[in-house]
Protein backbone atom coordinates (compact mmCIF):
# COMPACT_ATOMS: atom_id res chain seq x y z
CA UNK A 1 0.00 0.00 0.00
CA UNK A 2 1.50 3.44 -1.33
CA UNK A 3 -1.17 6.01 -2.16
CA UNK A 4 -4.57 6.52 -0.44
CA UNK A 5 -7.19 8.30 -2.02
CA UNK A 6 -9.36 10.15 0.95
CA UNK A 7 -12.85 9.73 0.07
CA UNK A 8 -13.97 12.70 2.26
CA UNK A 9 -13.67 16.64 2.96
CA UNK A 10 -13.38 18.98 6.10
CA UNK A 11 -11.48 18.10 8.64
CA UNK A 12 -11.67 14.54 8.42
CA UNK A 13 -9.72 14.52 5.04
CA UNK A 14 -6.89 16.63 6.45
CA UNK A 15 -7.05 14.62 9.38
CA UNK A 16 -6.39 11.31 7.15
CA UNK A 17 -3.70 12.99 5.27
CA UNK A 18 -1.71 14.03 8.13
CA UNK A 19 -1.62 10.14 9.35
CA UNK A 20 -0.49 9.20 5.96
CA UNK A 21 2.36 11.62 5.76
CA UNK A 22 3.90 10.19 8.86
CA UNK A 23 3.67 6.69 7.16
CA UNK A 24 5.38 7.86 3.84
CA UNK A 25 1.78 7.21 2.08
CA UNK A 26 1.21 9.43 -0.44
CA UNK A 27 -2.19 10.85 -0.59
CA UNK A 28 -5.11 11.69 -3.13
CA UNK A 29 -7.43 14.22 -1.94
CA UNK A 30 -10.54 14.88 -3.99
CA UNK A 31 -13.38 17.72 -4.43
CA UNK A 32 -16.29 19.03 -5.80
CA UNK A 33 -16.89 22.09 -7.23
CA UNK A 34 -17.60 23.52 -4.13
CA UNK A 35 -14.80 22.53 -2.15
CA UNK A 36 -11.71 23.90 -4.86
CA UNK A 37 -10.36 26.53 -2.68
CA UNK A 38 -10.24 23.77 0.62
CA UNK A 39 -7.59 23.02 2.75
CA UNK A 40 -7.29 19.17 2.31
CA UNK A 41 -7.37 19.72 -1.10
CA UNK A 42 -4.12 22.22 -1.05
CA UNK A 43 -2.60 19.51 1.36
CA UNK A 44 -2.54 16.19 -0.24
CA UNK A 45 0.07 15.45 -2.52
CA UNK A 46 -2.46 15.11 -5.51
CA UNK A 47 -6.48 16.34 -6.10
CA UNK A 48 -8.91 15.38 -8.42
CA UNK A 49 -12.05 16.76 -8.95
CA UNK A 50 -15.29 14.64 -8.53
CA UNK A 51 -18.26 16.60 -9.85
CA UNK A 52 -20.96 18.87 -8.69
CA UNK A 53 -21.62 20.51 -4.93
CA UNK A 54 -24.29 18.48 -3.53
CA UNK A 55 -22.96 15.28 -2.23
CA UNK A 56 -25.24 12.66 -4.70
CA UNK A 57 -22.99 14.18 -7.60
CA UNK A 58 -19.67 13.45 -5.66
CA UNK A 59 -18.99 12.28 -2.27
CA UNK A 60 -21.67 10.39 -2.33
CA UNK A 61 -20.70 9.22 -6.10
CA UNK A 62 -19.28 5.83 -5.45
CA UNK A 63 -18.25 4.80 -9.61
CA UNK A 64 -16.80 8.19 -9.74
CA UNK A 65 -14.60 7.75 -6.69
CA UNK A 66 -13.34 4.64 -7.99
CA UNK A 67 -12.42 5.75 -11.33
CA UNK A 68 -10.43 8.96 -9.29
CA UNK A 69 -8.78 6.21 -7.50
CA UNK A 70 -8.27 4.12 -10.71
CA UNK A 71 -6.72 7.54 -12.71
CA UNK A 72 -4.45 8.29 -9.59
CA UNK A 73 -3.26 4.90 -9.11
CA UNK A 74 -4.23 4.34 -5.73
CA UNK A 75 -4.86 1.69 -4.02
CA UNK A 76 -6.53 2.14 -1.23
CA UNK A 77 -9.78 4.30 -0.07
CA UNK A 78 -9.91 5.88 3.36
CA UNK A 79 -13.82 6.95 3.63
CA UNK A 80 -13.41 9.07 6.47
CA UNK A 81 -16.68 8.89 8.12
CA UNK A 82 -19.96 9.91 7.07
CA UNK A 83 -20.57 9.80 3.33
CA UNK A 84 -19.55 6.17 1.76
CA UNK A 85 -17.77 5.17 5.19
CA UNK A 86 -20.72 2.70 6.15
CA UNK A 87 -21.69 1.68 3.20
CA UNK A 88 -21.16 -2.26 2.09
CA UNK A 89 -21.63 -1.41 -1.49
CA UNK A 90 -18.99 1.14 -1.61
CA UNK A 91 -17.00 -1.41 -0.15
CA UNK A 92 -17.58 -4.12 -2.12
CA UNK A 93 -16.90 -2.22 -5.42
CA UNK A 94 -13.46 -1.00 -3.88
CA UNK A 95 -12.51 -4.85 -3.38
CA UNK A 96 -13.82 -5.77 -7.38
CA UNK A 97 -11.56 -2.95 -8.83
CA UNK A 98 -8.39 -4.53 -6.46
CA UNK A 99 -8.50 -1.11 -4.52
CA UNK A 100 -7.87 -1.34 -0.31
CA UNK A 101 -10.81 0.15 1.78
CA UNK A 102 -9.84 1.09 4.79
CA UNK A 103 -12.50 -0.21 7.14
CA UNK A 104 -13.98 -3.48 7.67
CA UNK A 105 -15.09 -6.52 5.20
CA UNK A 106 -18.54 -5.25 3.06
CA UNK A 107 -19.94 -8.24 5.19
CA UNK A 108 -19.00 -6.52 8.65
CA UNK A 109 -20.36 -3.23 7.24
CA UNK A 110 -23.94 -5.02 5.65
CA UNK A 111 -24.16 -6.82 9.35
CA UNK A 112 -24.00 -4.00 11.20
CA UNK A 113 -25.49 -1.75 8.93
CA UNK A 114 -29.06 -3.76 9.39
CA UNK A 115 -29.70 -2.54 13.13
CA UNK A 116 -32.11 -5.39 13.62
CA UNK A 117 -29.93 -7.79 12.32
CA UNK A 118 -27.25 -6.46 14.03
CA UNK A 119 -29.33 -6.59 17.59
CA UNK A 120 -29.51 -10.15 16.66
CA UNK A 121 -25.74 -10.47 16.95
CA UNK A 122 -25.47 -8.93 20.01
CA UNK A 123 -27.68 -11.60 21.74
CA UNK A 124 -25.84 -14.43 20.31
CA UNK A 125 -22.36 -12.87 21.38
CA UNK A 126 -23.95 -12.36 24.93
CA UNK A 127 -24.22 -8.76 24.81
CA UNK A 128 -27.24 -7.28 26.47
CA UNK A 129 -30.10 -5.31 23.70
CA UNK A 130 -32.13 -2.28 24.63
CA UNK A 131 -35.52 -4.96 25.25
CA UNK A 132 -37.37 -4.90 21.89
CA UNK A 133 -38.36 -6.53 18.99
CA UNK A 134 -38.67 -6.64 15.32
CA UNK A 135 -41.42 -4.74 14.41
CA UNK A 136 -42.11 -4.90 10.52
CA UNK A 137 -45.75 -5.35 9.21
CA UNK A 138 -47.20 -7.15 11.53
CA UNK A 139 -49.01 -4.49 13.89
CA UNK A 140 -50.21 -6.78 16.16
CA UNK A 141 -46.85 -8.50 16.93
CA UNK A 142 -45.01 -4.83 17.59
CA UNK A 143 -48.26 -4.04 19.57
CA UNK A 144 -47.60 -7.11 21.38
CA UNK A 145 -43.47 -6.43 21.95
CA UNK A 146 -44.26 -2.96 22.92
CA UNK A 147 -46.59 -4.25 26.00
CA UNK A 148 -44.09 -6.59 26.64
CA UNK A 149 -41.16 -4.05 27.43
CA UNK A 150 -43.58 -1.26 28.34
CA UNK A 151 -43.83 2.12 27.18
CA UNK A 152 -43.19 4.88 25.96
CA UNK A 153 -40.81 2.73 23.13
CA UNK A 154 -38.65 4.11 20.07
CA UNK A 155 -39.55 2.99 16.10
CA UNK A 156 -36.95 2.61 14.36
CA UNK A 157 -35.16 1.71 10.97
CA UNK A 158 -33.20 -1.00 10.46
CA UNK A 159 -31.49 0.90 7.96
CA UNK A 160 -31.25 4.20 10.10
CA UNK A 161 -28.85 4.62 12.60
CA UNK A 162 -27.00 7.62 14.17
CA UNK A 163 -30.06 8.80 15.37
CA UNK A 164 -31.65 9.23 11.80
CA UNK A 165 -35.25 7.59 11.50
CA UNK A 166 -36.33 7.41 15.07
CA UNK A 167 -39.91 8.46 16.68
CA UNK A 168 -41.58 7.99 19.94
CA UNK A 169 -44.83 6.37 20.90
CA UNK A 170 -46.05 6.48 24.37
CA UNK A 171 -48.86 4.41 24.28
CA UNK A 172 -50.25 1.63 22.29
CA UNK A 173 -52.55 4.63 19.71
CA UNK A 174 -49.58 5.74 19.23
CA UNK A 175 -47.53 3.20 18.00
CA UNK A 176 -50.40 1.88 15.78
CA UNK A 177 -50.03 5.83 14.09
CA UNK A 178 -46.27 5.72 13.92
CA UNK A 179 -45.83 2.08 12.35
CA UNK A 180 -47.11 2.86 9.03
CA UNK A 181 -45.51 6.57 8.59
CA UNK A 182 -42.26 5.31 9.86
CA UNK A 183 -42.31 2.51 7.33
CA UNK A 184 -43.03 4.76 4.97
CA UNK A 185 -40.34 7.46 6.24
CA UNK A 186 -37.73 4.37 5.91
CA UNK A 187 -38.42 3.86 2.60
CA UNK A 188 -38.02 7.35 1.23
CA UNK A 189 -34.45 7.68 3.29
CA UNK A 190 -33.44 4.53 2.95
CA UNK A 191 -34.81 2.52 0.58
CA UNK A 192 -35.90 0.07 3.59
CA UNK A 193 -39.26 0.15 5.13
CA UNK A 194 -37.99 -2.20 7.87
CA UNK A 195 -38.70 -1.53 11.41
CA UNK A 196 -38.01 -2.37 14.94
CA UNK A 197 -39.22 -1.25 17.92
CA UNK A 198 -37.00 -0.63 21.76
CA UNK A 199 -38.18 0.54 25.25
CA UNK A 200 -37.14 3.68 25.26
CA UNK A 201 -34.84 4.40 28.57
CA UNK A 202 -35.36 7.49 30.22
CA UNK A 203 -32.39 9.05 32.01
CA UNK A 204 -29.70 6.68 30.13
CA UNK A 205 -25.81 7.68 29.21
CA UNK A 206 -24.85 7.15 25.92
CA UNK A 207 -21.27 5.66 26.36
CA UNK A 208 -19.48 3.97 23.58
CA UNK A 209 -16.50 1.41 23.43
CA UNK A 210 -13.55 2.04 20.72
CA UNK A 211 -12.29 -0.86 19.42
CA UNK A 212 -9.63 -2.11 16.90
CA UNK A 213 -9.78 -5.40 14.97
CA UNK A 214 -6.41 -6.13 14.43
CA UNK A 215 -7.06 -8.48 11.17
CA UNK A 216 -5.43 -11.64 12.88
CA UNK A 217 -8.60 -12.06 14.71
CA UNK A 218 -7.83 -10.43 17.79
CA UNK A 219 -10.03 -7.08 19.05
CA UNK A 220 -8.00 -4.28 20.93
CA UNK A 221 -10.47 -2.37 22.70
CA UNK A 222 -9.90 1.48 24.11
CA UNK A 223 -11.79 1.95 26.58
CA UNK A 224 -14.84 3.89 26.48
CA UNK A 225 -16.12 7.80 25.40
CA UNK A 226 -19.18 9.34 27.07
CA UNK A 227 -21.70 11.20 24.69
CA UNK A 228 -24.92 11.81 26.84
CA UNK A 229 -24.67 15.34 25.90
CA UNK A 230 -26.62 15.12 22.61
CA UNK A 231 -29.42 17.29 21.22
CA UNK A 232 -31.93 15.51 18.79
CA UNK A 233 -29.68 12.33 19.28
CA UNK A 234 -26.88 14.29 17.59
CA UNK A 235 -23.82 14.56 19.99
CA UNK A 236 -22.39 17.94 20.65
CA UNK A 237 -19.64 17.04 23.38
CA UNK A 238 -17.92 13.78 24.00
CA UNK A 239 -15.52 13.03 26.12
CA UNK A 240 -13.24 9.60 27.95
CA UNK A 241 -12.81 8.60 30.33
CA UNK A 242 -16.89 8.63 31.16
CA UNK A 243 -17.66 10.03 34.35
CA UNK A 244 -20.76 7.99 35.03
CA UNK A 245 -19.24 4.30 35.49
CA UNK A 246 -17.37 2.04 38.08
CA UNK A 247 -14.42 0.25 37.06
CA UNK A 248 -16.57 -3.42 36.79
CA UNK A 249 -18.80 -1.55 34.63
CA UNK A 250 -16.41 -0.02 32.33
CA UNK A 251 -14.76 -3.71 31.87
CA UNK A 252 -17.43 -5.41 31.39
CA UNK A 253 -18.70 -3.01 28.76
CA UNK A 254 -15.29 -3.51 26.98
CA UNK A 255 -15.71 -7.10 27.26
CA UNK A 256 -19.28 -7.27 25.85
CA UNK A 257 -17.95 -4.83 22.88
CA UNK A 258 -14.86 -6.93 22.22
CA UNK A 259 -17.12 -10.06 22.11
CA UNK A 260 -19.26 -8.60 19.68
CA UNK A 261 -16.83 -7.36 17.55
CA UNK A 262 -14.27 -10.58 17.66
CA UNK A 263 -17.90 -12.48 16.83
CA UNK A 264 -18.37 -10.48 13.12
CA UNK A 265 -14.51 -11.20 12.81
CA UNK A 266 -14.48 -7.44 12.57
CA UNK A 267 -11.34 -5.87 11.16
CA UNK A 268 -10.02 -2.20 11.51
CA UNK A 269 -11.61 1.01 13.72
CA UNK A 270 -15.28 0.34 15.05
CA UNK A 271 -17.65 1.83 18.01
CA UNK A 272 -20.04 -0.29 19.73
CA UNK A 273 -22.47 2.36 21.23
CA UNK A 274 -24.22 1.20 24.67
CA UNK A 275 -27.34 2.83 26.58
CA UNK A 276 -26.42 2.76 30.37
CA UNK A 277 -29.46 3.18 32.79
CA UNK A 278 -28.86 4.38 36.63
CA UNK A 279 -28.12 1.33 38.09
CA UNK A 280 -25.16 1.02 35.57
CA UNK A 281 -26.77 -1.58 33.36
CA UNK A 282 -25.58 -1.18 29.89
CA UNK A 283 -27.45 -2.08 26.62
CA UNK A 284 -26.05 -2.71 22.95
CA UNK A 285 -27.88 -0.09 20.62
CA UNK A 286 -25.47 0.33 17.82
CA UNK A 287 -22.12 -0.60 16.35
CA UNK A 288 -20.50 2.11 13.85
CA UNK A 289 -18.13 0.67 11.35
CA UNK A 290 -15.95 3.59 10.55
CA UNK A 291 -13.89 5.96 11.96
CA UNK A 292 -16.35 8.27 14.88
CA UNK A 293 -16.39 12.02 14.75
CA UNK A 294 -15.08 11.90 18.35
CA UNK A 295 -11.98 9.39 17.99
CA UNK A 296 -10.11 12.33 19.08
CA UNK A 297 -10.74 11.99 22.40
CA UNK A 298 -10.07 8.47 22.74
CA UNK A 299 -6.70 9.35 21.22
CA UNK A 300 -5.42 12.04 23.86
CA UNK A 301 -6.35 9.96 26.76
CA UNK A 302 -4.77 6.79 24.86
CA UNK A 303 -1.81 7.84 22.83
CA UNK A 304 -2.59 5.85 20.22
CA UNK A 305 -3.10 7.26 17.23
CA UNK A 306 -6.44 5.60 15.06
CA UNK A 307 -6.23 6.41 11.69
CA UNK A 308 -2.45 4.98 11.62
CA UNK A 309 -3.99 1.82 13.30
CA UNK A 310 -6.61 1.86 10.39
CA UNK A 311 -4.26 2.42 7.63
CA UNK A 312 -1.59 -0.22 9.17
CA UNK A 313 -4.71 -2.90 9.80
CA UNK A 314 -5.32 -2.16 6.42
CA UNK A 315 -2.14 -2.43 4.94
CA UNK A 316 -2.20 -6.08 6.59
CA UNK A 317 0.74 -5.07 9.09
CA UNK A 318 1.02 -5.80 12.56
CA UNK A 319 -0.86 -3.10 14.97
CA UNK A 320 2.19 -1.23 17.40
CA UNK A 321 0.68 -1.71 20.41
CA UNK A 322 -1.32 -4.64 22.42
CA UNK A 323 -4.21 -4.72 24.57
CA UNK A 324 -1.63 -4.41 27.94
CA UNK A 325 -0.49 -1.02 26.35
CA UNK A 326 -3.90 0.29 25.97
CA UNK A 327 -4.32 2.69 29.46
CA UNK A 328 -6.39 5.52 30.02
CA UNK A 329 -4.38 8.34 31.11
CA UNK A 330 -5.89 11.84 32.03
CA UNK A 331 -9.29 13.29 31.03
CA UNK A 332 -10.25 14.43 27.53
CA UNK A 333 -13.28 16.43 26.40
CA UNK A 334 -14.65 17.68 23.19
CA UNK A 335 -16.95 20.18 21.84
CA UNK A 336 -18.14 20.13 18.49
CA UNK A 337 -18.28 23.67 16.65
CA UNK A 338 -21.32 23.51 14.33
CA UNK A 339 -21.71 26.51 11.99
CA UNK A 340 -25.37 26.72 13.80
CA UNK A 341 -27.00 29.24 15.49
CA UNK A 342 -27.95 27.91 18.95
CA UNK A 343 -30.17 31.12 19.89
CA UNK A 344 -32.39 30.32 16.58
CA UNK A 345 -33.27 26.40 17.15
CA UNK A 346 -29.78 25.66 16.12
CA UNK A 347 -30.65 26.88 12.09
CA UNK A 348 -27.84 26.37 10.06
CA UNK A 349 -25.38 29.30 9.40
CA UNK A 350 -23.44 28.92 6.24
CA UNK A 351 -21.52 31.76 5.10
CA UNK A 352 -17.86 33.94 4.92
CA UNK A 353 -15.58 33.55 8.12
CA UNK A 354 -14.61 37.28 8.11
CA UNK A 355 -12.41 36.09 10.93
CA UNK A 356 -11.29 32.35 12.43
CA UNK A 357 -8.54 32.83 15.03
CA UNK A 358 -7.92 29.27 16.75
CA UNK A 359 -7.54 28.40 20.61
CA UNK A 360 -4.07 26.95 21.41
CA UNK A 361 -2.01 25.98 24.05
CA UNK A 362 -1.26 23.69 26.12
CA UNK A 363 -3.50 20.45 26.38
CA UNK A 364 -5.45 21.86 23.36
CA UNK A 365 -5.98 20.24 20.23
CA UNK A 366 -8.00 21.24 17.20
CA UNK A 367 -8.96 19.56 14.24
CA UNK A 368 -10.88 22.07 11.59
CA UNK A 369 -10.48 22.93 7.83
CA UNK A 370 -11.91 26.48 8.26
CA UNK A 371 -9.61 30.00 7.94
CA UNK A 372 -10.03 33.54 8.09
CA UNK A 373 -11.90 34.22 4.41
CA UNK A 374 -13.17 30.80 4.43
CA UNK A 375 -16.74 30.54 2.98
CA UNK A 376 -18.91 27.51 5.06
CA UNK A 377 -20.89 25.93 2.08
CA UNK A 378 -24.08 25.02 2.78
CA UNK A 379 -24.01 21.85 1.27
CA UNK A 380 -22.44 19.71 3.73
CA UNK A 381 -22.72 18.94 8.07
CA UNK A 382 -22.48 21.61 9.73
CA UNK A 383 -19.61 20.34 11.70
CA UNK A 384 -16.45 22.87 11.18
CA UNK A 385 -14.39 22.44 13.84
CA UNK A 386 -13.48 19.96 16.88
CA UNK A 387 -12.37 21.33 19.84
CA UNK A 388 -10.41 19.09 22.44
CA UNK A 389 -8.72 19.69 25.38
CA UNK A 390 -6.86 17.16 27.46
CA UNK A 391 -5.65 17.29 30.91
CA UNK A 392 -4.13 14.85 34.02
CA UNK A 393 -8.22 15.19 35.89
CA UNK A 394 -11.46 15.80 34.69
CA UNK A 395 -11.76 19.09 36.74
CA UNK A 396 -8.80 20.64 34.59
CA UNK A 397 -10.25 19.73 31.63
CA UNK A 398 -13.23 21.24 32.12
CA UNK A 399 -11.01 24.44 32.88
CA UNK A 400 -8.74 24.00 30.09
CA UNK A 401 -12.28 23.93 27.74
CA UNK A 402 -13.65 26.78 29.08
CA UNK A 403 -10.20 28.60 29.02
CA UNK A 404 -9.69 27.41 24.96
CA UNK A 405 -13.09 28.19 24.15
CA UNK A 406 -13.14 31.82 25.30
CA UNK A 407 -10.06 32.33 22.93
CA UNK A 408 -12.20 31.23 19.99
CA UNK A 409 -13.10 34.48 17.72
CA UNK A 410 -15.34 32.99 14.91
CA UNK A 411 -16.91 36.50 13.10
CA UNK A 412 -19.33 36.17 10.25
CA UNK A 413 -21.30 33.19 11.12
CA UNK A 414 -23.37 31.96 14.35
CA UNK A 415 -21.03 28.76 16.05
CA UNK A 416 -22.46 26.77 18.93
CA UNK A 417 -19.03 28.23 20.73
CA UNK A 418 -21.69 30.39 23.38
CA UNK A 419 -23.35 26.92 23.92
CA UNK A 420 -20.17 25.06 24.96
CA UNK A 421 -18.95 28.16 26.86
CA UNK A 422 -22.33 27.62 28.92
CA UNK A 423 -22.20 23.75 28.94
CA UNK A 424 -18.65 24.11 30.73
CA UNK A 425 -20.08 26.38 33.88
CA UNK A 426 -23.14 23.88 34.24
CA UNK A 427 -23.14 22.34 37.69
CA UNK A 428 -24.95 19.58 36.23
CA UNK A 429 -22.25 19.13 33.31
CA UNK A 430 -19.35 19.69 35.83
CA UNK A 431 -20.90 16.68 37.86
CA UNK A 432 -20.61 14.98 34.70
CA UNK A 433 -24.29 13.99 36.24
CA UNK A 434 -25.76 13.56 32.91
CA UNK A 435 -28.20 11.80 30.47
CA UNK A 436 -29.03 11.98 26.30
CA UNK A 437 -31.99 14.40 27.25
CA UNK A 438 -30.86 16.32 29.31
CA UNK A 439 -28.88 18.68 27.47
CA UNK A 440 -32.56 19.46 25.87
CA UNK A 441 -33.85 19.91 29.09
CA UNK A 442 -31.33 22.29 29.49
CA UNK A 443 -32.06 23.84 26.61
CA UNK A 444 -36.26 24.33 26.79
CA UNK A 445 -35.61 25.18 30.19
CA UNK A 446 -32.98 27.94 29.62
CA UNK A 447 -34.88 29.98 26.90
CA UNK A 448 -36.63 32.89 28.57
CA UNK A 449 -33.60 33.31 30.67
CA UNK A 450 -30.65 33.34 27.34
CA UNK A 451 -33.44 35.63 25.88
CA UNK A 452 -33.76 38.26 28.65
CA UNK A 453 -29.66 38.22 28.39
CA UNK A 454 -27.53 40.68 26.29
CA UNK A 455 -25.59 38.74 23.93
CA UNK A 456 -21.77 39.57 25.06
CA UNK A 457 -19.77 40.26 22.38
CA UNK A 458 -15.97 40.41 21.87
CA UNK B 1 -54.24 41.07 -15.23
CA UNK B 2 -54.10 39.69 -11.74
CA UNK B 3 -52.30 40.27 -8.51
CA UNK B 4 -49.05 39.02 -8.85
CA UNK B 5 -46.58 37.60 -5.55
CA UNK B 6 -43.97 35.55 -5.07
CA UNK B 7 -43.34 32.57 -2.31
CA UNK B 8 -39.75 33.14 -0.71
CA UNK B 9 -36.96 31.16 0.14
CA UNK B 10 -37.42 30.83 4.45
CA UNK B 11 -33.51 30.36 4.52
CA UNK B 12 -30.48 30.12 2.02
CA UNK B 13 -29.57 26.32 0.87
CA UNK B 14 -30.54 24.03 -1.83
CA UNK B 15 -34.23 24.37 -3.49
CA UNK B 16 -36.09 21.11 -4.16
CA UNK B 17 -39.37 20.33 -5.75
CA UNK B 18 -39.87 17.12 -4.97
CA UNK B 19 -39.85 15.36 -1.43
CA UNK B 20 -37.31 12.86 -2.67
CA UNK B 21 -36.06 12.45 -6.23
CA UNK B 22 -37.91 9.72 -7.15
CA UNK B 23 -41.18 11.86 -6.07
CA UNK B 24 -43.22 13.70 -7.98
CA UNK B 25 -42.77 17.33 -7.46
CA UNK B 26 -45.12 18.89 -4.53
CA UNK B 27 -46.77 21.31 -6.81
CA UNK B 28 -46.64 21.88 -10.68
CA UNK B 29 -47.08 25.36 -13.17
CA UNK B 30 -50.62 25.88 -13.17
CA UNK B 31 -51.62 24.05 -9.93
CA UNK B 32 -54.27 25.77 -7.62
CA UNK B 33 -52.77 25.68 -4.08
CA UNK B 34 -53.99 26.94 -0.97
CA UNK B 35 -52.67 28.80 2.10
CA UNK B 36 -49.70 26.99 4.22
CA UNK B 37 -49.63 24.30 1.33
CA UNK B 38 -46.12 22.40 0.84
CA UNK B 39 -44.46 23.59 -2.83
CA UNK B 40 -40.96 22.62 -2.27
CA UNK B 41 -37.62 22.13 -0.18
CA UNK B 42 -34.70 24.40 0.80
CA UNK B 43 -31.92 22.16 2.43
CA UNK B 44 -29.36 23.64 4.25
CA UNK B 45 -26.31 21.04 5.32
CA UNK B 46 -28.42 18.23 5.99
CA UNK B 47 -32.00 20.31 7.15
CA UNK B 48 -35.02 20.19 5.51
CA UNK B 49 -36.92 23.39 5.69
CA UNK B 50 -40.28 23.37 3.69
CA UNK B 51 -41.58 26.05 1.79
CA UNK B 52 -44.70 27.13 1.93
CA UNK B 53 -47.13 29.26 0.05
CA UNK B 54 -48.89 32.29 2.55
CA UNK B 55 -51.49 32.76 0.80
CA UNK B 56 -54.07 30.52 -1.68
CA UNK B 57 -53.37 31.27 -5.35
CA UNK B 58 -52.27 29.34 -8.46
CA UNK B 59 -48.71 29.08 -9.48
CA UNK B 60 -48.00 31.07 -12.65
CA UNK B 61 -44.24 29.97 -12.79
CA UNK B 62 -41.52 28.81 -10.62
CA UNK B 63 -38.57 31.27 -10.64
CA UNK B 64 -35.42 28.65 -9.84
CA UNK B 65 -34.74 25.91 -11.37
CA UNK B 66 -34.76 22.57 -9.33
CA UNK B 67 -31.60 21.80 -7.05
CA UNK B 68 -30.74 25.77 -7.35
CA UNK B 69 -28.93 27.54 -4.80
CA UNK B 70 -30.91 29.83 -3.52
CA UNK B 71 -30.72 33.00 -1.04
CA UNK B 72 -33.00 33.16 2.23
CA UNK B 73 -35.98 35.84 0.81
CA UNK B 74 -35.30 34.98 -2.72
CA UNK B 75 -38.44 34.66 -4.83
CA UNK B 76 -38.66 30.64 -5.91
CA UNK B 77 -42.01 30.56 -7.82
CA UNK B 78 -44.64 33.44 -9.44
CA UNK B 79 -48.33 33.38 -7.54
CA UNK B 80 -51.32 34.68 -9.20
CA UNK B 81 -55.00 34.95 -7.80
CA UNK B 82 -56.03 32.63 -11.12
Amino acid sequence: MKKVLIANRGEIARRVVRACRELDLTTVAVYSEADEEALHVREADEALPIGKAHARHSYLNLEVLIGAAREAGADAIHPGYGFLSESARFAEACDAAGIVFVGPSAGAIAAMGDKAAARRLAREANVPVVPGGDASRDVEAALATAADVGYPVLVKAAAGGGGRGIRIARDADELRDALPAAGREAEAAFGDSTLYIEKLLEEARHVEVQVVGAGDGEVIHMYERECSLQRRRQKLVEESPSPGLHPPTRDAMAAAAVRLAADVGYVGAGTVEFLVDQHERFYFIEMNTRLQVEHGVTEMVTGIDLVRAQLLVAAGEPLEFTQDDVRIEGSAIEFRINAEDPEQDFQPSPGRLEAAELPGGPGVRIDTAIYTGYTVVPFYDSLIAKLMVWAPTREQALRRGRRALAEFRLEGIETTVPLHARLVEDERVLAGDVHTGYLEELLAGGEAATASTARETR
Amino acid sequence: MADRTTIKAPVPGTFYRRPTPDEEPYANEGDRISNGQVIGLVEVMKNFNEVKADRDGVIASFLVENEDLVEAGQDLAALTDG
